[in-house]
């Protein structure tokens, strides 16, 4: 029962980052350098949370050597920006990867 | 998909019903196959850790931040307990603030209501992606209805995928699980492919380079300071670019 009330607590704090941007966003214009700036700030973050999930993941993919997730990765990439028909796109691209990243499961876990 | 013209404005959708039903086709590609597979691992791994059923959907349909989720599941597998834990998944989600930001400005005031609260739920790492994406190649009327057409898609997949990597777990392979957990983190670096202007793309770089660093340093503010550091330097970098450009006499 209590940690169903962290869960919502917890929710309750996420949330509270939501609606905070949407009140600190009525005064932000799109062609504002500020506007720039933010999005610059939020790629970044994006990309860092993502890039430490990959480099210090936690849990199952942390059982897989590091060499052997950047090369699932390298893989995904390369099909997702082959100029050639009909492997490449974001679909293909994750199909690849995952199942890559499948046969490595097999072998390390 | 098209190539992007800035000029002459985007043809808008016959209704904000159009608009509505092409963003839940949007999201019923590729994004809700990923979410939903990222909401299966969160299952079985927060049944793993002992966390309850209830729980576990709880948090996939209030919270809906897969890395403060988990985060929780984490702080419970290792005993931790009380608000700490909260405070913790709490403090992963301040990514939102800035995402908001960045979204809700496209949104044209007559649409700035009330509903705006309840769209800020439906932000996700996901779905801002959709958003930034698609916003610029959508008048501007549409962007709200579109936005609930895929946000509540990819909001609505998440509780069912929970409860069936919870009722799953133990049950499928794992390097399956693997597989479905690789597949989110994987999801968002490939859209990263498709960002386009310099300045994000300098950002993406100094995030990717700034995030894995800086959470040797301190977990919990990893990613504020990746994030702060990161953009002010894409931001500055390419600020000075055009200012080296606009001063070339060509």
């Amino acid at each position: 029962m209590t940690e169903l009330w962290l869960v919502i607590a917890a929710a309750l704090g996420t949330y509270a980052w939501r609606a905070l941007g949407v009140v600190f966003s009525g005064r932000v214009r799109t062609d504002s350098e500020f506007f720039q700036w933010i999005s610059c700030v939020t790629y970044a973050m994006v990309a860092g949370l993502v890039f430490r999930i990959v480099m210090l993941p936690v849990g199952l993919l942390a059982q897989i050597p590091l060499w052997a997730r950047l090369l699932c990765l390298a893989v995904a990439l390369v099909i997702m920006v082959w100029p050639y028909r009909p492997f490449r796109g974001l679909f293909p691209g994750l199909i690849a990867g995952s199942s890559l990243m499948t046969v490595m499961g097999w072998y390390y876990l | 998909m098209s190539a992007h013209d800035p000029d002459p404005g985007p043809t808008p959708f016959a209704s904000p019903r159009a608009a509505f039903r092409e963003g839940v086709r949007v999201a019923l590609g590729a994004p809700a196959v990923v979410l939903f597979a990222g909401m299966v691992g969160f299952g079985a791994l927060s049944q793993s850790v002992g966390m309850s059923f209830w729980s576990s959907v709880a948090s996939s349909a209030l919270i809906y931040a897969l890395p403060g989720q988990i985060v929780m599941a984490e702080m419970f597998a290792v005993g931790a307990s009380g608000l700490l834990v909260s405070l913790a998944a709490a403090l992963t989600a301040a990514r939102f603030l800035p995402m908001m930001l960045t979204v809700i400005p496209q949104i044209p005031a007559e649409h700035r209501t009330g509903r705006l609260f309840l769209m800020a739920h439906l932000v996700a790492m996901t779905s801002w992606a959709i958003a930034v994406r698609s916003f610029p190649r959508l008048a501007p009327q549409d962007r709200q209805p579109y936005f609930f057409g895929f946000g509540l898609v990819c909001w609505a997949v998440c509780t069912p995928g929970t409860a069936l990597g919870y009722l799953m777990a133990g049950h499928v392979p794992g390097p399956l699980t693997l597989a479905l957990v690789f597949l989110n983190p994987l999801f968002f670096l490939l859209s990263f492919t498709e960002v386009r202007p310099t300045g994000f793309r300098l950002a993406i770089v100094a995030g990717a380079v700034l995030g894995p660093l800086s959470y040797l340093v301190s977990p919990s503010y990893s990613l504020i300071v990746s994030g702060l550091i990161g953009g002010s330097l894409a931001y500055a970098v390419q600020r000075l670019r055009q200012r080296t450009t606009i001063q070339d006499p060509s």
